[in-house]
């Protein structure tokens, strides 16, 4: 086996210095009772080339563009992500490391994350970000656990029209402790009824997302000064889709405390919802107690700028039970990736992208209106946006599935009451004929 | 003694991304704009970021120089204790880049991504036949998200009898993780010392364990290296007083098709795929860790669960126990991939796998056992422990001889851990380095060691050859500058 070195000269020499007879007498301490008797049941292994074989023909079942034409957004996006960034992902120095724990020999690792805290904090307009949480979902139960260890509080208010199943993975973080979460209602026109937290009182955090899961802009400004109104409440604001601060003003700006989201857009493979990349950013007098790893930077020796992890008392490996959380590896290659792909678009080029994907969804939207579908929220929308299909749709959406197009997300699973709408998501990967296309085919 | 791995070449230096660039630069092949400008309220329109504007080949240069300063696996031996660095193989990177697989969006509907769904159904069914524990979720997104995902499930279990306990054992000879995921499912972590001998004793379990704790998190084999011998008596004990046995599998490199992990006692264990099966660790993460568990427990797994239906495979909720969802979608999945490649170009070679990472951890501690403190003198499993004690008459300490090691061109071991032993090396050669590479390593070891004696300057004063020297981390803490 080409990973397995050891000739059986080698394996006789290694036995001999250790003392023992043969392979299986190395796992002496293991009582008898507790191995195993019978050989792995595993299929035959496959050479190079019959994985390969295997491997295309699996992927050769999956529908993806450019076969496919999947406007579909809702969390994972996509986005051109250019050649010279999968070709810099292949300096094995860079994806065959660990974390950075001999910062003499990581400087790599270590200044790409720093660059990364930085670069996330002015595109979020926060004055600190960590190395990275696990994803969108999980960064934003972590921003919740955040607020309530520091306002000592047991309750959040969180939107409705925040993604569903980032909800439920807080609900999931929160169920063991019992801390409260209250669901705050959407209004018609799509944004978040903050008159729902008039009745509210004693909450550690607030938690809106914009753009929200209906790809409607919520009105940060005032939510955020709502959620201020009790001094202690911190404002919490998520993402999906980071390319919109391209566009829109930053949360930071607004009054936001903790930003947390899904960085999947900024370079990041779909694959399947995963690897992707958990954003965090706070504010410089919480920064002790954020979870996750932070890079910071120092001299050395000789006096030579230079990068390390820090702030590691916060850490599991240090403060154990007391530490800010128990996340250890994070998605630190994913990081790098978003670096890379936000140093290639620059400042001018991230703009200009941003604006490319609304003024495609805008047409779409336009389109769709006059096919004959309802644009169901009235409030300024991203990249994405809720149709209500005319009657009959469904069949039309199955009919449409077998002519390689994935009409937009069914709502009903997610929202009992959002029957026949439909998410959809337009961006600088949909052509304006592919948008037309799309009509043609909705109307005929 | 062989020349010198570790040398110097042309390395560059590079500024920070912001202090290049020109405005108006662009790294990026804007797509053609084919529809109108469609106006955006000004209330809500910002400035944009303020990210520097750089060309592509300012990107390209700049990260590949930033790649030169790193230290990989290819790059040379990475002996770091508990962090499995084997090699990464270059096939499972080339899957999980096929189009089919990286372009495919999770909420596809199930007949279009029957390709995806087979691998996650494998997988676990590979998972469940190498730990012996039938029920396998894969959505934990790296070891300490399977440990919390495990922690929640036993509390889940318990609350489903109508009790509430209020703590968990911990062995001295625990991840650090372990009591940070306790804890973050409101259990309190009773500390268990481990004996002279290194490992749990029944009696000190049996002193502790109460109808009042939940069960117990034991990594075994520990990160001492050593195989907990007494594990099935302890999960007995643990089990006799309703509670459950967590375990920690980062360690499962050493006993692939040896240990029925059932058979242990064992009723959730964590995997870390970017450990174990070989996925990289890409200089933090992504990782995977996936858990296992008893049919018993099975109920409690996350959802959605990939089932199968007449040869067609498919994403069910239906499971009213469940602890609920842990990650936004099914975890990383493009991790798990490279693992199931990895399992496949295996076989059931896995079991070689862990005999000659014993093997050579065994090799590695019977050569230096003369040279460096070995605090537990008996047979090892994947990796051994050493100490600083025989160079402390030089005022050598760990820390100086990792940071030597890296001069002769060889990563440090990890350093300082487990916390049971002072000024510990935990040396983890894994079964992909050959046996010269590993000789070359013992050989190194020795010369330090013997420079220790004789000029205890040369590792005070390493490494000298590095990017940058060693580097002020006390003044990095006490006044952190976080972004530039």
């Amino acid at each position: 086996m080409r990973y397995l070195p050891h000739t059986s000269e080698n394996i006789a020499s290694m036995l001999q210095k250790v003392g023992v007879k043969n392979l299986d007498e190395l796992f002496s301490t293991i009582p008898e009772d507790c191995r195993r008797k019978d050989d792995l049941n595993l299929p035959e292994p496959m050479s190079e080339w019959e994985l390969n074989d295997h491997m295309n023909t699996l992927a050769g079942t999956m529908a993806v563009s450019p076969e496919y034409k999947v406007f579909l957004g809702a969390g994972s996006y996509d986005h051109y992500i250019p050649e010279a960034i999968k070709h810099l992902l292949m300096r094995s120095e860079v994806y065959t490391a660990y974390t950075p724990y001999q910062p003499e020999i990581s400087q790599g690792t270590l200044q790409t994350i720093y660059e990364y805290q930085t670069l996330i904090t002015r595109l979020l307009g926060m004055e600190v970000a960590n190395a990275s949480m696990y994803d969108g979902a999980s960064g934003l139960a972590e921003a919740l656990l955040m607020a309530i260890r520091i306002t000592r509080r047991k309750k959040v208010a969180v939107s409705n029209a925040i993604h569903p199943l980032y909800r439920r993975v807080v609900q999931t973080y929160f169920a063991p402790t019992g801390y409260e979460i209250v669901e705050i209602p959407y209004l018609a026109n799509g944004r978040t009824d903050i008159s729902a937290l008039d009745n509210l009182e004693e909450l550690a955090a607030v938690a809106v997302q914009s753009p929200n899961f209906f790809g409607c802009i919520e009105d940060l400004k005032n939510i955020g000064e709502k959620a201020h109104s009790d001094k202690k409440t911190l404002f919490v604001t998520c993402f999906t889709e980071p390319l919109a601060y391209g566009l829109l003003k930053s949360p930071g700006s607004l009054e936001a405390d903790i930003v947390c989201g899904e960085g999947q857009s900024l370079g990041v493979p779909r694959s399947f919802g995963g690897p992707g990349l958990g954003i965090f950013a706070s504010l410089n007098k919480y920064v002790r107690n954020m979870p996750g790893r932070l890079i910071g930077q120092t001299v050395d020796k000789d006096g030579k700028r230079g990068f390390v992890l820090t702030l590691a008392t916060r850490e599991q490996h240090i403060r154990r039970e007391k530490a800010t959380s128990n996340i250890c590896s994070n998605e630190g290659l994913c990081a790098t990736t978003a670096t890379m792909y936000m140093a290639s678009l620059g400042g001018t080029g991230f703009r200009e992208l941003a604006g490319l994907n609304r003024d495609k969804a805008e047409y779409l939207k336009g389109e769709m209106k006059n096919a004959g579908f309802t644009i169901s929220f009235d409030s300024p929308t991203f990249n994405e946006f809720v149709v209500e299909s005319p009657a009959g749709f469904e069949t039309t959406y199955k009919k449409l599935l077998k002519r390689k197009i994935v009409a937009g997300l069914p709502l009903a699973p997610y929202y009992p009451e959002l029957d026949d709408h439909y998410l959809f998501c337009v961006t600088e990967t949909s052509s304006k004929e592919d948008m037309d296309a799309l009509i043609k085919e909705v109307t005929s | 003694m062989k020349e010198l791995v570790g040398t110097t070449g042309l390395i560059f230096n590079e500024p920070l991304l912001w202090e290049k660039g020109a405005k108006g630069r662009i790294g990026f092949s804007l797509p053609r704009r084919d529809v109108d400008p469609c106006p955006l309220d000004d209330e809500l329109k910002g400035d944009g970021p303020d990210f520097p504007d750089l060309s592509e080949q300012d990107v390209v240069r700049h990260f590949t120089r930033l790649s030169q300063w790193n230290f990989g696996v290819d790059s040379g031996m990475y002996p770091l204790g508990s962090c499995t660095m084997k090699y990464n193989p270059k096939t499972n990177e080339r899957q999980a880049s096929l189009p089919g697989f990286a372009g495919a969006h999770p909420l596809l509907p199930a007949e279009l991504s029957q390709g995806v769904l087979k691998i996650m159904f494998d997988l676990e069914q590979y998972l469940a036949e190498i730990t012996g524990l039938p029920a396998v979720t894969l959505q934990p997104a790296a070891g300490s998200h399977g440990e919390l995902t495990g922690m929640m499930i036993i509390n889940a279990y318990h609350k489903a009898k109508g009790e509430t306990r209020s703590k968990v054992l911990i062995p001295d000879t625990a991840h650090g993780t372990n009591p940070a995921s306790a804890a973050l499912c409101g259990f309190k972590s009773i500390l268990v010392k481990s004996n002279d001998q290194g490992i749990l004793s029944p009696e000190t379990i049996s002193e502790v364990m109460d109808e009042d704790t939940a069960g117990i998190m034991v990594t075994n084999p520990n990160t001492l290296g050593l195989f907990e011998e007494n594990i099935k008596k302890v999960a007995d004990i643990v089990h006799s007083k309703g509670g459950l046995v967590y375990g920690d599998g980062a360690n499962m490199n050493a006993v692939m098709g040896i240990v029925n992990v059932k058979k242990l006692g064992v009723d959730v264990l964590h995997l870390n795929l970017h450990k174990t099966f070989s996925t990289p660790h890409g200089g933090g993460g992504p990782g995977s860790g996936p858990i296992c568990v008893t049919e018993e427990l099975e109920r409690f797994l996350p959802v959605p669960r990939v089932i199968e239906k007449d040869g067609k495979y498919e994403l069910s909720e239906d499971y009213p126990e469940s602890i609920g969802k842990i990650h936004a979608f099914y975890g990383n999945f493009g991790v798990k991939l490279k693992a199931y490649s990895y399992i496949l170009s295996m076989g059931a070679n896995l079991k070689k796998v862990s005999q000659l990472a014993v093997l050579s951890a065994n090799y590695i501690k019977e050569s230096l056992k003369g040279v460096f403190h070995l605090p537990y003198d008996k047979p090892c499993m994947h990796e051994c422990v050493f100490t600083d004690k025989n160079q402390e008459a030089n005022k050598v300490s760990t820390l100086d001889i990792a940071k030597r090691l890296m001069e002769y061109g060889f990563h440090p071991p990890t350093i300082y851990f487990p916390l049971v032993v002072h000024g510990a090396l935990m040396i983890e050669p894994t079964e992909t380095e050959s046996k010269e590479d590993i000789d070359h390593f013992i050989e190194t070891m020795k010369a330090i060691a013997d420079e220790a004696k004789k000029n205890p300057e040369l590792l005070l004063e390493a490494p000298k050859i590095s990017k940058v020297r060693r580097l002020d981390e006390i003044a990095a803490a006490r006044k952190p500058c976080l972004c530039g």
